[in-house]
């Protein structure tokens, strides 16, 4: 009675046809992570130490650390984040709880997506004309956190209403129905319940906010500095830019050094991300529905 | 653009005319659709002060469709149209600014219940919360008084804590009727309540709901016929979006109607 009969061969033979060609789809897709990490660990894991970590580059930035360069970093990320997030998840929160659709969320909605297809460098020229030269904050760690907060702004909207609307509606619907106003269901059922998503959402976004180059080159990022930032008007050099210049811009410097730049920002990315997910499966583990 | 101002003034007329009224809910000329589609249109109903108001239908009668109009839910569907008037402790709900005092005053029992993603104890708690009590000891008081009277207490008392969410479905049932109940409301809807609960628990409730009738107005929607026989003091047949008839119940199940289509649906002929 359940013999094979020759159909059932040729589906099965299909179906193994399907998941080997998936599966060799997926296996491509490692190599070129495994590739990248593996060159920069060879090539740059000799330098890195905690000196490297720690102090100022020297002999023309052919020696020495990095310190500035991953401070300067640190500065904009935090700038940008202090700058988007705010802005970013409250748009959210309009666009999903509050507003209607109607022609004019819908337009909100088109200038997002816009905005999220424009490319860097053009955030860049924005930036110096909007930050550098018309608020007059000059090339500084604010313009340049703030041209990257314009820039990461859209996918932290987009994020952040996602995690809304997982959030699903009858917890709304029973909330209003006790004489809730919108901004009390917000708070006590909405926000609590997908807080974990945003802040999933924006860490990944750090990450990528501090590999940029092109938006912080023109707005606040410089070639070298002799010293440190002491606040969010002064100059700064940023790892992504840093490595930019020592590979193309200075002779004679040894090649593991833009290696081990390149590693430190990588390991910064993964860093990131890895308390991204690791956040993600405590909140997922704490799910309430 | 919805009001999101709570007005106190409102609220002291809806508390003030609580108190002379006896009847709860006059309903007159209503017709509510949806898209066009039309769902229901009642010419005239009323509920009185005290009792449990039944309305039984087979699907697509309409029943749901009141309870929302009562509730202001039309705020929640754009395609919602209501149109007539319903008055509420005599104020018509259709022109009320305040629909938030309004809907704190009226309790909810939705078919499948909504525990909210709030421990136990929160999901009681809320509703007080939200009136601005906020004294530990008050809401100690408010949480078991409700769990008590929703017949949870028990199982419950121990793990007040934990997640309502993660009740098994009927009792997640009784937490929204506990929820309910925290409201203080002086009207109580429920809609098809006992449909995702077992018989012993629905036998629970129904036993729960004859004694609030004491502190609050009951409407009963129900596809169990012989559930509006048990319960109500009056029911009303609701059929593809007409309100057939309203009379008491008793008179409704042995026969005394005015329409042969309830004599029908009562003796299980259709429906």
């Amino acid at each position: 009675m359940f013999a094979e009969s020759s159909l059932n061969v040729r589906n099965k033979r299909i179906q193994n046809l399907f998941r080997i060609l998936f599966l060799i789809m997926t296996i491509l897709l490692i190599i070129p992570v495994v590739a990248i990490l593996a060159t920069l660990i060879a090539k740059g894991g000799s330098i890195i130490s905690i000196d490297f970590l720690f102090t100022h580059p020297t002999n023309g930035m052919t020696a020495g650390g990095i310190f500035p360069a991953l401070l300067g970093t640190v500065w904009i990320v935090a700038v940008a984040l202090l700058a988007s997030v705010p802005l970013g998840v409250a748009a959210a929160i309009y666009l999903n709880e509050y507003a209607g659709d109607n022609w004019f969320t819908r337009i909100i909605q088109l200038a997002i997506i816009n905005l999220a297809g424009v490319p860097s460098i053009v955030h860049a020229l924005f930036g110096v004309g909007a930050f550098v030269i018309f608020f007059g904050f000059g090339t500084s760690i604010l313009a340049a956190g703030l041209t990257l907060a314009i820039m990461t702004l859209p996918v932290v909207i987009v994020s952040t209403r996602e995690s809304l609307r997982a959030v699903p509606q009858a917890f709304r619907e029973a909330c209003w129905n006790m004489g809730a106003t919108r901004w009390q269901t917000i708070r006590r059922v909405v926000l609590p319940n997908a807080v974990s998503g945003i802040l999933t959402g924006v860490i990944l976004e750090v990450s990528r906010t501090a590999g940029e180059t092109a938006p912080i080159m023109f707005t606040g990022a410089v070639f070298f500095l002799p010293f440190l930032p002491q606040g969010v008007f002064d100059q700064t050099m940023a790892l992504s830019l840093h490595l930019f210049v020592i590979a193309t811009q200075v002779p004679g410097v040894p090649e593991n050094l833009p290696f081990g730049v390149a590693l430190v920002l990588i390991a910064m990315v993964l860093l990131m991300n890895s308390i991204s997910i690791a956040f993600r499966m405590y909140l997922r583990g704490k799910k309430k529905w | 653009m919805v009001d999101m101002s709570i007005n106190p003034a409102t609220a002291d007329t809806l508390i003030a005319a609580i108190a002379q009224d006896p009847v709860k809910l006059g309903v007159s000329d209503l017709h509510i659709s949806y898209g066009g589609a039309p769902a229901l249109s009642i010419v005239g109903l009323t509920v009185k002060e005290h009792e449990i108001f039944g309305i039984i239908g087979p699907a697509n009668a309409g029943k749901t469709s009141f309870l929302k109009a009562l509730n202001r839910m039309d705020t929640f569907n754009p395609n919602m149209r209501v149109k007539g008037e319903i008055l509420f402790n005599g104020l018509n709900v259709r022109n009320l600014k305040n629909i938030y005092a309004l809907r704190s005053r009226i309790g909810v029992v939705f078919p499948l219940p909504v525990g909210l993603p709030l421990t136990i104890y929160e999901n009681v708690a809320l509703s007080p919360r939200l009136r601005g009590i906020n004294r530990t000891g008050d809401l100690d008081v408010i949480v078991e008084r409700c769990l008590t009277r929703a017949a949870l207490w028990d199982e419950v008392k121990d793990r007040l804590g934990s997640l309502g969410s993660l009740l098994s479905g009927g009792q997640q049932q009784r937490l929204t009727i506990a929820r309910a109940l925290s409201q203080e409301p002086d009207l109580l809807m429920l809609d098809e309540f006992s449909i995702a609960v077992d018989p012993v628990t629905t036998m629970r409730i129904e036993h729960v709901l004859k004694e609030l009738k004491q502190d609050m107005t009951i409407i009963l929607v129900t596809n169990l016929v012989q559930q509006a026989r048990r319960l109500a003091d009056r029911t009303a047949f609701f059929l593809a979006g007409e309100c057939v008839e309203i009379g008491e119940t008793e008179d409704l199940f042995s026969g005394d109607v005015k329409d042969q289509r309830t004599r029908d649906y009562v003796e299980g002929k259709f429906g």
